[in-house]
């Protein structure tokens, strides 16, 4: 190359089809062209499928009437009159429900689980190593299977429930719990909790500003505990307890009254949460293990106690590494709630692309919509999780 | 003592010791079980706590489980009456007459008993590409993974769907089942995720823009999905993409529906393993005057996908779990199978529910845990590797 430039002679001229500019255009027309074909060719035969079939396509059956029932709806709902646009938001909220409640018992027993596989007591971090292992290799339809149709349907029957004190009954139709009834004067309880978090976030700024200024550090912990839990309680106290709770009452066929938990429910907030723990433990276990042992002894030769060395060195640049494969164990559990249709919790999948689809016939519509909402939910989390990561990643070199 | 009278008298110092005393044995609560235990288990009292609360979690779980499986459990019997408590009148576990009789039907489905032997080859045949795909020191390699991504699907597909031209009749897949479809559900998941993996994976790194676009809106969306509505799309929507004489029979919508899904997994662990290939590589490839295939082949995945390979093994478990989820779309994967036989009138009993599943979880459980061991293998053998 070198010679032809000093020489002033221009390279031999290749063929064209040899060119990479060229040829990446021309790749790149091929691969356009195939794809527009493809899509083409599945339009086409979507409308010469449904003109035979006679569905209408659109989104006219958003405002139809249902005309079924489901079996848990935190927002009203009914049959006669509820449309299948009104069936979607209830079935997208029971999947928040349960994944959101689901998200925070899988990170509690994660966490445990994945810090007592560090744990120095031999026997304890057996036992989570073997729980890992167990759950992780086990599908986890399987384990919903399991929970749902042999333990909680080989409960006894309505009338012999189990009666657990507290006025709570357990039965294979379900957890029955006593359900609070907020009465006048409870809202004040309510406003005394939003101040008293209000509180402890200003405290907390406070604290830290003069720790950083002083270097006195103040009691955050407790003084926190105290606004956020103490001060409800107090003005609970004060308004002399205006709660009641309403007891469910057993009868021979049916309990009335209390908060009905479903089977369905509990089996797939059961097996979500122990499935995803399983992996939550192993995320935990590599972030702080990631933390190379220097860093701690760093803190301690710096006079530090092993208390604020954890909280203050290693927990930090443990979380940089735990937090990304955190939030997607986050969204697989979200996604892997679906396998609710399995054991019929009304979840978004089971009450709208399974009941809402075979009724109306609009496959593309209802899974498109469906697919939307998962990838809404994913691309938005993986979108702030992104934002955080570029603020706090090692800026190196 | 070694020291004389005379030694003494000279230094007048009060004591000098001159040789080594014998190194003691560490006292004897320090070693032995006893030690190992004060220091692995006692340690504090919160350790105390932490090893008294598992020993009564363990003794929760582990009599139950070996009573279940073991002592009280049914080994032979004709039907429910066997492994019922109300007839035997004592405490029933496991109800291994039922899953005896029925392992047939949980293996072949209800594939024509006269050509099981067909099914037996399949299993033969795959266990021996896997076989030779795994051992690493196997020699050729190259004409295993020729076997095992061409030779092997073809002659599954001969051998299990049927050839008349060679007198092996046609068998509908709506009769396949059980172990059989898990494991073609897997295996085809398995030999088309890594080949369109790769294609992915490069397509993603390339400097083409629309291939880069196409294949990060394929990857992006599948990922972002969950698959039950991934194989939802397959069996609802996708007869409705193809002209009514090509519709794909239910099994292979769902198999489309987990190759695509895996495909999409297996490209972002492809797309770890190329992005870990030094710069200098690419380069050194591309001055030596190779083509882009040629480099792509001969330098940078061989080394590529070296480093991948747990975490190939690792999606091929998850693969592997989630073939279960076909159960969804109406396929008679194993936990289909157990699903119905479990109520079957002949062996309705309280235990015959758990009895199934604690089958269905042994298959997975030896399966999975097999592989992930395959996986830290390979990697601590890695691991040595790049020592050097």
């Amino acid at each position: 190359m070198s010679t032809d430039q000093t020489t002033g002679v221009s390279p031999a001229r290749v063929a064209f089809y040899n060119d990479p500019k060229i040829r990446s255009i021309i790749y790149q027309v091929v691969l356009c062209a195939f794809v527009a074909l493809l899509f083409v060719g599945a339009t086409f035969n979507a409308i010469d499928h449904l003109r035979r079939a006679h569905i209408a396509s659109g989104f006219g059956f958003w405002d139809q009437t249902a005309g079924f029932d489901i079996s848990q709806t935190l927002i009203s709902y009914s049959a006669q009159v509820s449309t299948y646009g009104r069936a979607f938001w209830v079935g997208l909220i029971n999947t928040l429900l349960v994944a959101g409640l689901g998200i925070i018992f899988a990170t509690i027993l994660g966490f445990t689980i994945g810090i007592s596989r560090l744990s120095k007591n031999w026997l304890l971090s057996k036992f989570a190593t073997g729980y890992v292992e167990t759950i992780r290799n086990l599908p986890l339809l399987l384990q919903l299977l399991f929970w749902y149709n042999a333990v909680l349907k080989a409960l006894p029957e309505m009338r012999d429930s189990i009666a657990i004190p507290g006025g709570t009954f357990l039965n294979n139709r379900g957890l029955f719990l006593p359900s609070p009834v907020f009465l006048y004067g409870f809202s004040a309880v309510v406003v005394a909790l939003v101040v008293g978090v209000i509180a402890a976030i200003a405290f907390y700024i406070w604290a830290r500003k003069r720790q950083e200024r002083t270097g006195q550090q103040a009691p955050v912990f407790l003084v926190t505990l105290a606004l956020v839990i103490g001060l409800p309680f107090v003005v609970l106290a004060l308004k002399g307890f205006p709660l009641s709770f309403d007891y469910p009452q057993a009868g021979r066929f049916n309990i009335s009254g209390g908060l009905e938990v479903l089977p369905e429910f509990a089996a797939l907030l059961f097996g979500l949460s122990i499935y995803t723990a399983a992996f939550i433990a192993e995320v935990v276990r590599a972030g702080i293990t990631s933390v190379s042992r220097g860093q701690a002894e760093a803190a301690y030769s710096l006079g530090l106690k092993p208390r604020p060395t954890l909280r203050l060195i290693v927990v930090p640049q443990a979380m940089r590494v735990i937090l990304p494969p955190l939030t997607s164990q986050y969204l697989n559990l979200t996604k892997n709630s679906t396998l609710a249709v399995a054991i019929g919790y009304p979840d978004l999948v089971q009450v709208f692309t399974g009941t809402v689809l075979n009724q109306t016939g609009q496959a593309v519509e209802v899974v498109a919509i469906t697919m939307l909402v998962y990838l809404t939910i994913s691309l938005t989390t993986s979108f702030l999780m992104n934002l955080y990561n570029r603020r706090v990643a090692l800026v190196e070199r | 003592m070694t020291m004389s009278e005379g030694d003494l008298a000279v230094t007048e110092i009060a004591f000098v010791r001159k040789a080594q005393l014998e190194q003691q044995p560490p006292p004897p609560h320090m070693t032995g079980a006893w030690g190992w235990a004060r220091e692995n288990l006692l340690s504090t009292p919160f350790n105390i706590a932490l090893t008294i609360i598992v020993v009564l979690l363990l003794l929760w779980i582990i009599p139950d489980l070996v009573k279940f499986l073991l002592l009280d459990a049914v080994w032979t019997g004709a039907d429910r009456d066997a492994c019922r408590e109300v007839v035997q009148h004592r405490e029933i576990g496991a109800c291994w007459p039922f899953v005896w009789e029925r392992l047939p039907y949980f293996i072949y489905g209800s594939y024509p008993i006269p050509d099981r032997w067909r099914v037996d080859i399949f299993f033969a045949m795959l266990a021996a590409g896997v076989f030779w795909m795994l051992w690493i020191n196997a020699s050729r390699r190259d004409i295993g993974a020729l076997y095992f991504f061409l030779v092997l699907p073809i002659c599954s597909y001969v051998l299990l769907h049927g050839f008349e031209a060679i007198g092996l009749e046609v068998v509908d897949t709506v009769l396949w089942g059980g172990v059989l479809v898990t494991i073609v559900v897997a295996s085809v998941g398995i030999v088309v995720s890594l080949p369109l993996g790769i294609l992915l994976a490069l397509g993603r790194r390339s400097p083409m823009p629309t291939v880069k676009l196409f294949s990060t809106i394929f990857i992006e969306f599948v990922r972002g999905v969950p698959l039950v509505t991934v194989l939802f799309m397959a069996s609802v929507m996708l007869p409705l993409f193809v002209p009514e004489q090509y519709e794909p029979d239910k099994l292979l919508r769902a198999l489309i529906g987990i190759a695509l899904f895996a495909s999409a997994y297996m490209a972002e662990v492809v797309r770890a393993g190329l992005q870990a290939i030094p710069k200098g590589q690419f380069e050194g490839a591309m001055a030596m005057g190779l083509r882009y295939w040629q480099m792509t082949r001969l330098i940078i995945l061989p080394q590529a996908l070296k480093i991948t390979i747990p975490n190939i093994v690792n999606t091929y478990i998850g693969l592997f779990k989630d073939t279960t989820l076909v159960f969804i779309v109406g396929i008679f994967d194993l936990l289909r199978t157990i699903e119905v036989a479990r109520i079957d009138p002949k062996w309705a009993a309280p235990v015959t529910s758990t009895t199934g599943y604690a089958v269905a979880a042994i298959f997975y459980l030896v399966f999975c845990y097999g592989m992930s061991r395959y996986a830290r293998a390979m990697e601590a053998r890695l691991a040595t590797g790049d020592r050097h």
